[in-house]
């Protein structure tokens, strides 16, 4: 039996090409021994050699790094805790207003939040570098985590938390004994999106970033204006493996968890 | 008696364990709790027993400390417990959901309140072993709460909330997700461990027979107001109104005009009909309008007018609901009014007689009836 009709081929085929065609030439001319990009003249894996070479490449790696891992991590703590609040508080004065507000960046265009970013940290005379875009990123980021963070506690089940308090826990103790290890998963998913959302953001970044420090993107961005060099697409290149290796192990771990569980529960109806 | 029987509430000595002092609590408009004042002694067995939303799970979440009262004072051995956090109160609830932390094992989970305490490690690990042991726990010590049954969920549940050894243990419809024959079970087992651990029990239950099967005494609810609180054989053989009557078991309630007579009353409840005799303990206001309520078993059936009957009543078997040990007939009067009668099928199925549409008589003593006033 045939398990795709002609028809189904066809669809799925365009679909991938659709989505992969780009990175798939990307990777290809990233392997390529001419300077001209759009030349093939056989393979080579020099431009990876002097991408290790290049000072400001490897500084602004360094710079997105730092800016990923402290953005995002700031961003879960803040987004946990206004998760937290927004879904124990209950009923108070002003919910819905406080809960927009907090999903609002979500939809607001990047320009304007770079743009009063800026002019906040001009008017607090704050010099701009990896600090201020840490902080930026913290801004934008915070409100995904919050969203993926609510969305677990919401189905999560309250008496959790009051049996931790009943047997002895404060208010922290029951949130860092029970809670916590219990939404880690939903956690660590925010922590990611925050961490992948800051590995890439060019808008804010540009705006907020100083002379001292530029990301990646940034100078990936500024490269490409005056050319579009092989090194560029070896970095791309190393980013897309990345990422690809990341999502990857994600979704195994999950895979694996979830497995794990029905096996666990299916020798529990059998005892 | 070779035993003096375990009754607190009629001694006007012992002191209360804990006490609720004209409690009210609301919920914005809704009163949950109205004025609502009880005491409950020391290794008893109290059960909180209504239907959904009469206020007994809010009564259960006050004397754990998840909602402080509206007035009133709630007092544990004499204290008032108000102002005291519930990570701080010598109490402990086993939740309707079990509330099992997932992420921890079985031994861990027993241990998680001792743990909070500071206790040395071979205290905790002695106590928790004891309470594995009490609940013939200890084969699965090492699994995790959705690796288990859910009747051994249940005995982690107890056995958590019973380890920290509380004065009082809150149990909020504690085998609500069990199957029947499995329930009935973990009744006696629970009754069980109350006496070997001399803990105070007070179990909320919607299910009437749960209550009358582990509870020393029973409060039975209607919207946030005590409507009795006594022991199981009381309440059923004396229910104070025609809520608790038809509450608890099966009963008819025969609606009438009663004029006192002797030691008791006549009730006239339909014309054509005889006078309905009862005694009763405790006098109506006056004459008036009263319902008798009588159990379906205290009703005898036959065939024949019975001889020296203090009331007899005529009927025509309506339906009968065959449960196996029982036999229950619903009989119309000439009036309308359909009578459920019990009995027990101690003779095989050949040689019981009575069959649909058969005319029959209904007879009862007078003290079999309980006169109502409400």
């Amino acid at each position: 039996m045939r398990r795709f009709s002609w028809f189904n081929a066809t669809s799925l085929t365009l679909g991938f090409a659709f989505l992969y065609m780009p990175m798939v030439i990307l990777i290809i001319y990233s392997f390529n021994e001419s300077k001209l990009v759009t030349v093939w003249a056989g393979f080579s894996t020099k431009w990876y050699g002097e991408l290790l070479q290049n000072e400001a490449f490897l500084s602004a790696a360094w710079v997105t790094a730092k800016v990923a891992v402290a953005s995002s991590t700031i961003a879960t703590v803040l987004g946990t805790m206004a998760a937290y609040v927004l879904v124990r508080a209950g009923r108070f004065r002003g919910r819905t207003l406080f809960s927009g507000m907090i999903y609002a960046p979500l939809v607001m265009p990047e320009v304007i939040t770079g743009l009063s970013l800026l002019l906040l940290f001009i008017g607090i005379g704050l010099d701009r570098g990896v600090m201020t875009i840490i902080l930026a990123h913290t801004t934008f980021s915070m409100c995904y985590v919050s969203v993926v963070v609510s969305s677990r506690l919401v189905s999560f089940d309250r008496s959790l938390e009051e049996a931790a308090l009943d047997l002895g826990c404060s208010p922290f103790e029951a949130f860092r004994l029970v809670t916590l290890p219990i939404i880690a998963p939903a956690v660590i998913s925010g922590w990611l999106l925050a961490f992948t959302l800051s590995l890439d953001d060019l808008v804010i970044a540009s705006f907020t970033s100083g002379p001292s420090a530029t990301t990646l993107p940034i100078k990936i961005f500024s490269a490409v204006r005056l050319g579009v060099s092989p090194e560029i697409n070896a970095l791309s290149t190393i980013m897309i493996g990345i990422v690809t290796v990341g999502v990857i192990t994600a979704s195994l771990i999950s895979k694996r968890a979830s497995l794990r569980l029905q096996a666990e529960e299916q020798a529990a109806a059998r005892t | 008696m070779a035993q003096t029987a375990f009754a607190p509430w009629d001694d006007p000595e012992a002191k209360p364990l804990i006490e609720f002092r004209h409690v009210t609590k609301r919920f914005g408009d809704f009163i949950a709790i109205d004025d609502l004042s009880l005491e409950i002694y020391e290794r008893e067995f109290f059960a909180l027993l209504g239907p959904s939303g009469c206020g007994k799970t809010t009564m259960m979440r006050m004397l754990a400390g998840f909602e402080p009262p509206s007035a009133g004072t709630i007092l544990l051995s004499g204290q008032d417990i108000a102002p005291v956090p519930p990570n701080k109160r010598a109490v402990n609830m086993m939740f309707q959901s079990y509330a099992l932390f997932p992420h921890l094992t079985v031994w861990d989970n027993i241990a998680f309140g001792l743990k909070r305490d500071k206790l040395p490690k071979e205290a905790i690990e002695a106590r928790v072993a004891e309470m594995l042991k009490l609940t013939r726990l200890e084969k699965f010590a090492r699994r995790k709460p959705h690796q288990i049954s859910g009747g051994q969920r249940q005995r982690v549940a107890l056995a958590r909330s019973l380890a920290k050894a509380p004065k009082l243990l809150l149990l909020d419809e504690p085998l609500g997700a069990l199957d029947k024959k499995l329930r009935q079970d973990t009744q006696f087992e629970l009754m069980d461990i109350q006496e070997k651990t001399g803990t105070t029990f007070v179990i909320v239950t919607h299910d009437q027979e749960e209550a009358m099967t582990v509870a020393s005494r029973v409060a039975v609810m209607d919207e946030g107001r005590l409507i009795q609180v006594d022991t199981p054989d009381r309440i059923y053989e004396y229910p104070n109104s025609v809520y608790v009557a038809d509450f608890i078991g099966d009963v008819n309630i025969i609606e009438g005009h009663a004029e006192k007579s002797g030691d008791g009353y006549e009730v006239t409840f339909a014309e054509g009909q005889p006078k309905l005799r009862a005694k009763t303990a405790n006098g109506l206001r006056g004459s008036g309008r009263c319902y008798l309520a009588i159990r379906p078993e205290k009703i005898a059936i036959s065939s024949q007018e019975p001889q020296d009957a203090a009331n007899a009543v005529r009927g025509v078997i309506d339906d009968i609901a065959y449960l196996g040990n029982l036999s229950t007939y619903y009989v119309r009067l000439d009036n309308g009014k359909i009578i459920k009668a019990q009995t027990a099928n101690t003779r095989r199925i050949a040689k019981r007689d009575l069959t649909w549409e058969d005319s029959v008589w209904l007879s009862w003593t007078d003290t079999a009836a309980v006169v109502l006033e409400n």
